[in-house]
């Protein structure tokens, strides 16, 4: 697959504009970017999580989905696909569709590694031909910036709000890729919006294409609920990649890949400073949560370069 | 022609299925209902069916893929009982308002705690305002027609509504009973292909299911499902005229025994049906005037029919499979009191809580039923209205 940057960009957009998702919202930025890995004259099915991406789509009576589009509920966009994928297959095999269908899922989050981890969890492990995209925003931001198990280590989220007695939420991030990695599904990949969208659209078309079941997991910045300056995303983008807090990888039949290697780690507050959720973290006698925060992230790359050198 | 079997009500099931031949059937163990998906898998496993058969990991998703598979074109149905219809509670009202004839072959089973494997109605009835038609069976042979039956009504144009096809857990699920198949081909024909207008992949039109839907459209969405409802009773009282015609059994939206000129009444649900007719039987040849009507199609509930068969009835006892936890009695009993009322009935009306938890119903309880309704008419007075049936206080 050799990929044309140009060509991409030209296709037709499948996400038509006038939809009520913020301005600046890296979902719909995912959305649009992941839908030009589709080859042209190939149909989808797109299915969605309960979340802000499909209560903004998808408003009766508007859709923006130019698509075949399904949402069902916040926790079971897996297994809704799955049925969508099994009709397929069944409609093929009595002869009654002759096109060729894709089929790809968006879930954010909170819907893929909270609420819908167990049918995302089945949906993997029968290897349905689909992709699964989480957006991965880091927060329940439709139901108003709600921690969730994507939140980052030490983020000011209104159910882990910074007080007093507390410096954020106290957890560390669920390392969702790797969980679904485990589930041996012939395409897993990370990925946000960097080196002008070629990692996505790159990794997006492998993972419509790969036959079985897929993943990507894609870092979509929130402004409102990361208290970021909103033309900045590309910004943010780069230094969550930059500092290593979010690394591109694939894994392919099992095989991890690193996709990039920063000639020089940035440090993680140059990822963190730009965002208002971690504004606690550089008051004065904080440094020490700065220390355990890079800590972290240093020892998660290392195991991913562990990983990729096997 | 028909073929003559033993079977039990979850083969009998299962092989209404395998004659239907849907699409896609996800599924997920749970007892009583088990066999069903499990008769199918080996179906699937010959090539006996051109289903695709997806083992899920929960309710949930057997549930949600079954509505994904109907949006996308497929005829989908899904099984279970007890704690795995609780499970797929919210989806069940997703597929009854994005209007999908999806069927869900449930085998009745007490819900939880305490736990117990048993036959009452509390898992359907729990579902009964979810906008699913629910139909039940006394017997295996009933539970195999019901099923046959069931996309004809849930596909119906006027329709378009899941349905539920209930049954008593182990007493038929598991009970091997003298049962009549009809042909293959038969039921084929009679069931006919399933070519929805709208749906997923459409090549030549795409469409968007599931929206996220403002007060300003919400309440007409559910006003048209009750829309859908109002047609449900035409429609399988016309499937069954034609079903009779092709098996030569009759039904209704309930069955009326030994009605004719009772005084006193029996209304129930389910396999305890065949046990009062027993109880019946014995009382009409010492004379007494009684008779039964068993509910089939409970949702929509039939009531100015109800209303109508009990209009000469004196004391009827309303036998409830389910609490309501209302303080006076179960959902069947409050149905069956609002359509008396609403027809200016003056009958005596009681309501029983019987048989949860699989709690055996003799005919010897069913005697003390109407003995009980005689005592009211002497009395003039209902007494108590909410009672509990062979229970130890
Ligand atoms: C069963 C259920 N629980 C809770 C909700 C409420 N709810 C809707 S969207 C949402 C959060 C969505 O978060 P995420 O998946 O991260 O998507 P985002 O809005 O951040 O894009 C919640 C909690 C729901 N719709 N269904
Ligand atoms: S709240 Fe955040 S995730 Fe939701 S639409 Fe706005 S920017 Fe996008
Ligand atoms: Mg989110």
């Amino acid at each position: 697959m050799s990929y044309n940057f140009k060509e991409t960009m030209n296709k037709p957009e499948r996400l038509a504009p006038g939809h009520r998702m913020c301005a600046g919202c890296g979902g719909t930025i995912a959305v649009r970017n992941v839908l030009r890995g589709l080859h042209e004259g190939d149909r989808a099915v797109i299915g969605n999580a309960t979340g802000c991406l499909e209560v903004s789509t998808f408003t009766y009576p508007y859709t923006a989905w130019e698509d075949s589009y399904i949402h069902n509920a916040f926790e079971n966009a897996g297994a809704t696909l799955s049925g969508v994928e099994g009709a397929y297959k069944a409609l093929k095999r009595k002869g009654k569709l002759d096109e060729t269908y894709k089929f790809i899922t968006f879930g954010g989050d909170g819907g893929t590694y909270d609420i819908g981890f167990q049918s995302l969890s089945g949906a993997m492990e029968r290897n349905h031909d689909l992709v699964y995209v989480c957006y991965d925003n880091g927060a329940y931001m439709n139901t108003g910036i709600q921690r969730s198990s994507a939140t980052p280590m030490y983020a000011d989220t209104t159910t882990t709000p910074v007080g007093s007695q507390s410096n954020g939420k106290p957890q560390n991030r669920k390392d969702l890729a790797a969980i679904i990695a485990a589930h041996d599904v012939p395409y897993v990949a990370q990925t946000t919006f960097v080196q002008n969208f070629k990692d996505l659209h790159v990794k997006s078309e492998k993972a419509i294409y790969t036959p079985g079941a897929a993943f990507l997991n894609i870092m979509a910045p929130c402004p409102r609920g990361w208290r970021y300056n909103t033309p900045d995303i590309m910004e943010i983008c780069r230094l969550g990649v930059e500092t290593c807090y979010w690394p591109l990888f694939e894994v392919e039949e099992g095989k991890w890949i690193l996709n990039y290697e920063p000639k020089k780690k940035l440090p993680i507050e140059d990822f963190l400073r730009p965002q208002g959720r971690f504004k606690h973290l550089f008051k004065k006698g904080n440094e020490y949560l700065l220390e355990a925060f890079q800590k972290e992230v240093d020892r998660r790359w290392d195991e991913l370069l562990f990983r990729c050198s096997r | 022609m028909a073929k003559r079997d033993r079977l039990s009500g979850n083969e009998a099931v299962a092989i209404a299925l395998r004659q239907i031949n849907p699409d896609v059937f996800p599924a997920f163990p749970i007892t009583p209902s088990t066999e069903i998906p499990q008769y199918f898998a080996s179906f699937a496993a010959n090539g006996q069916v051109d289903t695709e058969f997806i083992p899920v990991e929960s309710e949930h998703s057997s549930m949600s893929a079954a509505i994904g598979a109907s949006a996308a074109g497929a005829r989908s149905l899904t099984a279970t009982s007890s704690c795995g219809l609780a499970y797929m509670w919210e989806e069940l009202y997703i597929a009854a308002s994005n209007r999908l004839p999806l069927a869900l072959a449930l085998v009745n089973r007490a819900l939880s705690g305490p736990i117990n494997i048993n036959c009452d109605h509390s898992d359907s009835m729990g579902a009964r305002d979810s906008g699913w038609i629910q139909m039940y069976a006394e017997n295996n042979q009933e539970a195999y027609d019901n099923m046959v039956q069931a996309y004809r009504i849930s596909e119906h144009p006027d329709v378009r509504l899941p349905i539920m096809i209930c049954q008593d857990g182990f007493i038929t699920s598991h009970a091997v009973e003298n049962i009549e198949l009809l042909e293959d081909e038969e039921v084929q024909k009679f069931v006919g292909e399933y070519n929805p207008e709208n749906y997923l992949l459409n090549p030549q039109c795409p469409m968007a299911v599931g929206p996220y839907s403002v007060t300003d459209y919400y309440m007409e969405a559910k006003r048209n499902q009750a829309e859908g409802m109002r047609h449900v009773s035409r429609v399988v009282l016309d499937v069954a005229k034609e079903y009779k015609k092709l098996s030569g059994r009759e039904y209704g939206l309930f069955e009326e025994y030994r009605m004719d000129d009772a005084e006193r009444a029996v209304v129930m649900i389910g396999s305890a049906a065949g046990t009062t007719k027993d109880a019946i039987d014995r009382l009409r040849e010492q004379g007494e005037k009684v008779g039964l009507i068993k509910i089939r199609l409970y949702r929509p509930f039939p009531a100015s029919e109800i209303a109508e068969a009990l209009k000469n009835v004196k004391a009827v006892a309303i036998m409830d499979r389910a609490e309501g936890y209302t303080n006076h009695g179960g959902p069947l009993g409050a149905d069956v009191m609002a359509a008396l009322y609403r027809a200016h009935a003056d009958a005596l009306a009681v309501n029983y809580i019987y048989g949860l938890g699989g709690r055996d119903v003799r005919v010897k309880d069913m005697e003390n039923v109407f003995a009980a309704l005689k005592q009211m008419m002497a009395d003039g007075d209902a007494g108590e209205t909410y009672r509990y049936l062979g229970i130890r206080e």
